[in-house]
């Protein structure tokens, strides 16, 4: 048993959320350069070239790289023979959360209540998803997620009889509709299988997952590919002023389901996809 | 794309008709900072029969809430956030003078509708681009309902801030026609 201090977590947590809002992850700055080598369009390189001095100056001024740094989405994978002691798990992210936000000068986006309304003032409270895996460590993922993006997404509970031509159309379908509101390029977290809840947490893990990683299972990979490659020639583009960039990547998770169901998740992120690891 | 239009505010009406949808722009002057709260703030006062924090005629309203200023800043990372969420209350502030609206993504036709009556001009700025955009900002100063954090009104003063307009005042969206050019130039008809 290994004992950890829950204000360790607190500290990774605060360091983290600065960090992954200041600094794009590489995966996906190179997703956007080789994209950005791939335009033909006069408008559409533009935005392109804007978009990389954009993340560049962000790095170089320690400054966030768009204004909506999101709710802290924070993913811990707690090694079972972990003991969290010195106070509760919960509060200790939260504590991570309002420092982060506070010291880095990020945005507080979060309302209380989701009808009333009032901003917590903090962007506490954390989204905290917990897992728990073998070994002695916690593996923290922070992942401030924007809602342009956010807003676009969509779940739904199909057939199986729909089959894999059902799945492909709702994610066409659901990119098109989202089309410039969710500030494209996008990242496109694709969730298959499980139940309701388990399928869009699928779609917003496959949002972490690196931009150049492929599912473990080539029958997906290959639709990984397929699926990048007609959004791709939609030509909605960068900004959905036109062009071949309309989505960076593509990621699909997937598990299994129910004999009487085939959800399917589609989870919209925009270019700054923000995700940042730490193993304690 | 020509060369980007330098554009002076106020947007007079007279000005708003010289732009047209695909135009890149770089604009100089003062707009006023404003998105979901604040545009509910604002309608309910002129339905109250009260005068706006800012003089509304000519005026361009940008839709973000931005980061806040470190020390040294003049404001923090200012991207636009999503239009369609203020289009319940563009047209009212249209009817009032306001000409201006920069933001990110799809308009309802109501709002392109008094785009055209009054003259209106929607301008894009780069989604997620707000550590760029920052830098166009030389002056900030907040004018009105400070409870709402990020979502106070500000008076900001812009120089050469790149745009593009993506909706003119005859109604043409470059969402539109960007997207059936390329599909056009590569040879493929609009999959649905």
């Amino acid at each position: 048993m290994r004992e950890i201090e829950v204000s360790r977590l607190t500290d990774v947590i605060e360091k983290l959320c600065i960090e992954a809002n200041n600094h794009l992850p590489e995966d996906v700055r190179c997703a956007i350069e080789s994209c950005r080598a791939c335009e033909d369009g006069q408008i559409a390189m533009g935005v392109l070239d804007n978009i990389i001095e954009n993340y560049r100056i962000a790095d170089r001024e320690n400054v966030p790289v768009c204004q909506d740094t999101g709710m802290a989405c924070v993913f811990l994978e707690i090694g079972q023979d972990v003991h969290l002691t010195g106070g509760e798990l919960a509060a200790a992210v939260d504590e991570g959360v309002r420092r982060g936000y506070d010291k880095g000068y990020l945005r507080k986006s979060v309302v209380g209540d989701p009808v009333r309304r009032g901003n917590t003032g903090d962007n506490t409270p954390a989204m905290l998803y917990t897992e728990i895996v073998p070994g002695d460590r916690i593996r923290v993922t922070v992942g401030p997620k924007g809602f342009g993006s956010e807003n676009m997404s969509a779940i739904r509970m199909f057939k199986p009889s729909a089959g894999l031509q059902g799945i492909k159309d709702f994610i066409i379908e659901t990119v098109e509709n989202a089309g410039p509101n969710p500030c494209p390029p996008m990242v496109v977290g694709v969730g298959i299988g499980g139940t309701f809840d388990k399928c869009a947490l699928l779609a917003k893990k496959a949002l972490m997952r690196p931009l150049d990683s492929s599912h473990p299972d080539p029958f997906y990979a290959d639709l990984e590919r397929e699926m990048l490659e007609r959004i791709n020639g939609l030509g909605i583009g960068p900004q959905g002023f036109g062009g071949r960039t309309t989505a960076i990547g593509l990621n699909i998770e997937t598990m299994p389901t129910h004999i009487a169901g085939m959800p399917c998740a589609v989870n919209i992120n925009c270019h700054v996809t923000r995700h940042k690891t730490e193993v304690i | 794309m020509s060369m980007p239009k330098k554009i002076q505010l106020p947007l007079t009406e007279e000005l708003a008709r010289t732009l047209h949808a695909g135009d890149s722009v770089l604009l100089t002057g003062t707009i006023y900072t404003s998105r979901d709260a604040g545009h509910k703030r604002m309608c309910e006062a002129l339905a109250r029969g009260e005068e706006l924090p800012f003089d509304p005629a000519d005026a361009t309203i940008y839709y973000v809430g931005p980061t806040p200023a470190k020390p040294g800043q003049v404001i923090g990372s200012a991207g636009p956030t999503t239009s369609g969420r203020m289009d319940a209350y563009a047209p009212t502030l249209m009817s009032v003078g306001a000409r201006g609206m920069i933001g990110k993504g799809a308009r309802l036709p109501e709002v392109v509708e008094a785009m055209k009556q009054y003259g209106g001009v929607y301008f894009g700025a780069i989604g997620g681009a707000g550590a760029l955009l920052a830098k166009c900002i030389k002056t900030c100063e907040l004018i009105a309902y400070e409870d709402l954090g990020a979502e106070a009104l500000r008076k900001l003063y812009v120089e050469e801030m790149p745009l593009v307009v993506i909706i003119d005042s005859e109604g043409r969206n470059l969402y539109e026609e960007g997207r059936a050019a390329y599909l056009k130039a590569h040879g493929r008809n609009e999959e649905k």
